[in-house]
């Protein structure tokens, strides 16, 4: 075996990392994205402060860990948490802005997101913290050999995995999940049908933000915890609704995980490009912002997204 | 004779209070110290911003999020066309920002405005997330640190304005006056645009789009019109913020700018095209106080929003004591026997 041979080795060895890390990301986005979709598709509501519900859960996931030292009681707690602050905020704001007007939509959850930075400054001041990965999954898991990949990593995307096959069991086979069908389609199918629409936007909005403080508690030992955290998230989740299509689960799913792969892997082999003449050099400029692009041309295509319905 | 507009002052004393405001920004540097001058070219730069939104807001029923990309783009051509220690004419560098800033809202333009309602606030999020990751992660504009720029020449017919020759109380004074000028042309151009036929098309579109295209109005070029001349005239706020500070970072960028324009907007009256410009002195004037009182800039920030959308539906000028400029909801103005009931711009077709 030559040298040759070996530095081939280490680069398909990076290659299926980076596939693994794409795949991670982009199923943490679907957590985060399908909440927004639905919200938006049954209720008509647009959420900026979704992103801050993720900063949130990487908080709560930050300060409990400190308090218990372990993330264990974090999940459970975010997950009943999340469900109730859903609740209670759809309760007290966003059922009175579901008919209002799209700037007003913006201004009260541009709002909730500067509140949630303050109160996040408040507690846990505006420094970087880390959280330690849970020491039962703090090991490598070897995937061929000479290649390992952190097991706390191939966690989060089984736990990612299995939580999004919850959603589609609960939107496909259940009543509920048919009610909220039948909402996102034609919301006034469910007031002639006589259904509980109230019900059904209270249930939405909970589990959304209870799938966003998930994801945050999840991705809080990968990326630790900082001021703005979710801002970034929010903007990419956008994103992903955009390209998937509005309200649908579905659309949300794949998007994500194109969203995260491309990303990663724009991320990590773009910039290598640079050097390699005037149009390598673009697309080391452009690796950066590779979802941005995506979004364009998609909507240039099919300007409703790959899932969404043509109105 | 067609219609009042229903943005502009519907009477004449709706318009002397007007004139008499910018006649009072006009001598109040001459009562105010130094201090205040500079905030109020900060406040005059802010209703620049959300006066050239305006357009778009209240104008055509289009809620951008992305307006403050045209804003930073105009401050870093800015910034590229003077950087520091090589300060370049005020006539060279704001046509240039002013132009750049439009070539990119039409490019922009042309492809969010394919889509609508919750796709446009989106799409203008992440374009303007696009120009803004452009100056956060590359090198081009000094990075995430930003970069100082020299700040334009006061200069014309080979006469230039040296501002160090001026007694220290009075430095602020030539940027203050630019400012002023600048957020006048500004107001003056958007009431000749309002009462054009572009005017009266974009609120044909802004009550009802699919109606306007039936009756053979190609609205989505009307629509990219408008979103072009906004983009260029928050490209004239970019410029007087890079001549006052004389620095841009790319928070200037970010889509918290275009949300705080959106704020003013809300915060003054989305009703009245006079509205933005007191809704960002009273939110920067509300915000300087509260900074002496609390350090938490951000609570007051949101309380103030919360209290807008919660509270004051109509912003300032929809006030029930300005009886002279008329609110968005109420119908008060006599122009609507011929549009039909005031709904929400985003009606399908």
């Amino acid at each position: 075996m030559g040298p040759g041979h070996k530095a081939r080795d280490s680069k398909s060895k990076q290659m299926v990392a980076q596939l693994l890390n794409g795949l991670q990301y982009g199923l943490l986005l679907f957590l985060v994205a399908s909440g927004l979709t639905l919200v938006f598709g049954v209720m008509g509501i647009i959420n900026l402060a979704h992103g801050s519900l993720f900063m949130i859960g990487a908080y709560a996931a930050f300060l409990l860990t400190k308090m218990t030292g372990t993330l264990w009681l974090a999940l459970p707690a975010g997950l009943l948490g999340g469900l109730a602050l859903g609740a209670a905020l759809e309760w007290s704001l966003f059922r009175h802005f579901a008919k209002r007007e799209h700037l007003d939509q913006v201004m009260l959850t541009f709002a909730l997101i500067l509140l949630a930075e303050e109160l996040r400054a408040l507690v846990a001041g505006n420094d970087f913290h880390s959280v330690p990965v849970p020491a039962l999954l703090d090991f490598p898991v070897p995937v061929t050999s000479g290649f390992a990949y952190s097991a706390y990593r191939f966690a989060v995307i089984g736990l990612c995995l299995l939580l999004a096959l919850a959603m589609f069991l609960w939107i496909e086979r259940t009543r509920m999940g048919a009610k909220i069908r039948a909402a996102a389609e034609n919301p006034e199918v469910v007031d002639i049908l006589g259904l509980d629409a109230r019900r059904i936007h209270l249930v939405v909005f909970a589990v959304g933000t209870a799938l966003a403080v998930v994801a945050g508690i999840l991705a809080a030992p990968l990326t630790s915890v900082y001021p703005g955290m979710g801002d970034g998230l929010l903007i990419i989740s956008f994103v992903v609704v955009v390209i998937g299509g509005l309200g649908s689960i579905a659309g949300a799913f794949w998007s994500a995980l194109l969203i995260g792969l491309v990303d990663t892997l724009g991320k990590a082999y773009g910039p290598a490009f640079q050097g390699t003449g005037p149009l390598g050099t673009l697309v080391a400029a452009g690796s950066g912002s590779s979802v941005y692009i995506l979004m364009i041309i998609v909507l240039l295509w099919r300007p409703t997204g790959l899932f969404g319905q043509r109105t | 004779m067609i219609g009042r507009v229903r943005l502009l002052p519907q009477t004449g004393a709706g318009w002397a209070l007007v004139w008499l405001g910018f006649a009072a920004l006009a001598a109040l540097p001459f009562f105010a110290t130094p201090f205040y001058v500079g905030l109020i070219t900060t406040a005059m730069t802010a209703a620049m911003l959300a006066l050239s939104l305006q357009l778009l807001v209240g104008g055509v029923g289009l809620v951008s999020l992305g307006h403050g990309a045209f804003y930073g783009l105009a401050a870093y051509i800015v910034y590229f066309l003077s950087p520091e220690g090589a300060a370049k004419p005020i006539w060279l560098t704001l046509p240039a920002a002013m132009c750049g800033s439009a070539l990119a809202a039409l490019v922009i333009g042309a492809i969010s405005l394919r889509t609508k309602g919750f796709f446009f606030l989106m799409v203008t999020l992440a374009f303007g997330q696009l120009v803004y990751s452009v100056f956060h992660d590359t090198k081009l504009g000094g990075g995430t640190d930003g970069a100082y720029l020299a700040k334009p020449l006061l200069s014309a017919f080979g006469f230039t304005l040296e501002t160090t020759s001026l007694p220290r109380s009075k430095r602020a004074w030539p940027v203050y006056y630019v400012a002023l000028v600048q957020l006048v042309l500004m107001f003056g151009l958007l009431t000749w645009i309002l009462r054009s036929m572009l005017g009266r098309v974009l609120e044909g579109v802004r009550v009802n789009d699919g109606r306007m295209r039936a009756l053979g109005f190609n609205t989505f070029a009307y629509k990219l019109a408008a979103f072009t001349i906004a983009g260029a005239l928050a490209g004239a706020a970019g410029h007087m913020w890079a001549m006052q500070s004389g620095f841009v970072n790319p928070e200037l960028v970010g889509w918290h700018r275009s949300a705080e324009a959106l704020l003013h907007i809300l915060l003054g009256g989305i009703g009245t095209l006079a509205g933005p410009i007191v809704g960002a002195f009273a939110f920067i004037f509300l915000n300087d106080v509260a900074q002496q009182v609390t350090e938490r800039k951000l609570l007051v920030e949101g309380a103030v929003i919360l209290a807008a959308v919660l509270l004051m539906r109509n912003g300032i000028t929809g006030l029930r004591w300005l009886p002279n400029l008329p609110s968005a909801k109420e119908g008060t103005a006599p122009d609507h026997d011929l549009a039909p009931p005031q709904k929400e711009a985003h009606v399908d077709d």
